[in-house]
């Protein structure tokens, strides 16, 4: 007898599905080390905590310049220490691949049209990096025409 | 001229294993020589017993996606001559339950596939007598890419974010979703947004991108997940400035 609701359980006749025994075969908790992709992939999910860090890193400057001349100087003492310039060091890379990945992917996320037309991807792609060393031009020129 | 090669085949037959184990065939194989060619040559020579699933043998019907020296592909498009002097190893589908050798269970795409909609939603469908829905090229181009999908699950099996989380609804269903809401004869994208915008839906993915790259029909779904994102994000903001709207 053909069932008259294969969607539900509630009726006498419902279809039951053959359920054979099947092989599930988990997921390694290793897995971002089985596949490059994979682990450039969990490399730029951790770039994330060195942005975090350089938000941070950024506001106790601001804080440190605002409180006066001797927190300031705290501020650069702490800078100077091994261990800070350390992780601003590796801090930096990351920055720089997390930017790298950020602008690569842009382009499948950002769709511009002028008109009608669809602009190309390599477009948007470029578009982002100029916009990139524009502004590292303008800071770059803040900080060393402070001087 | 005829080379051989050695194909070493994932086996699962519920009867006989708890667990894949793997059987070695030597096959001979010419240049224009597949994979799935190579499978079908076992099958009719060698050992009848061994299943997997193909129907058009030119990259159309996505039936035969499998696992090819740790890598999905379509086995179909996938020559032997690329992995000589072998051996070729052919497992099924990562991420999906295995029912038999190299088959697996696609019910948990075909449920998923269903919320999203992947038809053509009309408020009020116009009346045969006035003619078709017209489109221009510009518009077709908008959604052609992501309308080229053949439901192969190689980019669910690339995925490790449905391997990790089986709820998570998945590249290819998510870019069908797309591929009607790009389409302008289409009315239903508020609809499918309530079923993407759960955290199952777009938000599960964190772009690893690796089913875009796998993908043989190039369809980009990642870049159809990140655009919907955006279009989400977008207009959450516009929300929130214009709650009444325009």
């Amino acid at each position: 007898m053909l069932p008259t609701d294969i969607g539900s359980h509630a009726t006498p006749h419902a279809y039951t599905a053959y359920h054979p025994r099947w092989l599930r075969q988990p997921v390694s908790t290793y897995w971002w080390v089985q596949k490059r992709s994979y682990f450039a992939f969990i490399l730029r999910e951790l770039s994330c905590l060195f942005v975090a860090w350089f938000v941070v890193y950024l506001l106790t400057l601001v804080r440190a310049i605002n409180e006066g001349e001797a927190a300031y100087q705290s501020f650069l003492t702490f800078s100077a220490r091994t261990s800070v310039l350390l992780l601003n060091l590796v801090g930096f890379l990351f920055i720089v691949y997390h930017a790298v990945t950020f602008f690569d992917a842009a382009p499948q996320a950002l769709v511009v049209h002028v008109g009608r037309k669809r602009l190309p991807s390599g477009l948007v792609g470029a578009a982002h990096y100029l916009g990139w060393m524009v502004v590292s031009t303008v800071v770059a020129w803040v900080l060393l025409g402070a001087r | 001229m005829a080379d051989r090669i050695r194909l070493r085949v994932g086996r699962y037959r519920p009867e006989m294993e708890s667990e894949l184990v793997y059987q070695e065939y030597e096959v001979s194989f010419d240049k224009e020589w597949v994979v799935l060619d190579g499978l079908n040559y076992i099958k009719d020579r060698i050992d009848g017993t061994l299943s997997y699933r193909w129907s058009c043998r030119m990259g159309v019907c996505g039936s035969c996606g499998m696992t090819v020296n740790g890598e999905p592909k379509l086995t179909c498009a996938t020559f032997l001559s690329d992995y000589a002097p072998g051996p070729v190893t052919v497992t099924p589908l990562r991420n999906f339950p295995v029912i038999r050798d190299l088959v697996v269970d696609l019910g948990d795409f075909m449920r998923k596939l269903v919320r999203v909609k992947p038809w053509i939603v009309r408020e009020v469908e116009r009346p045969l007598a006035d003619g078709e829905y017209l489109q221009t090229p510009d518009e077709l181009d908008e959604y052609k890419q992501f309308s080229m999908c053949i439901n192969c699950m190689l980019c669910y099996a690339a995925c490790p974010i449905y391997g990790l989380d089986p709820k998570f609804i998945g590249p290819a269903a998510i870019a069908l979703a797309q591929r009607y809401n790009l389409d302008n004869r289409d009315e239903g994208a508020e609809e499918r947004m309530e079923v993407l915008s759960e955290h199952e839906g777009i938000w599960g993915c964190t772009f690893v991108g690796e089913c875009t790259k796998v993908c043989p029909k190039h369809v980009d779904p990642a870049g159809a997940i990140q655009r919907y994102k955006l279009d989400a994000a977008l207009a959450s903001i516009k929300s929130y400035f214009m709650p009444r709207g325009v």
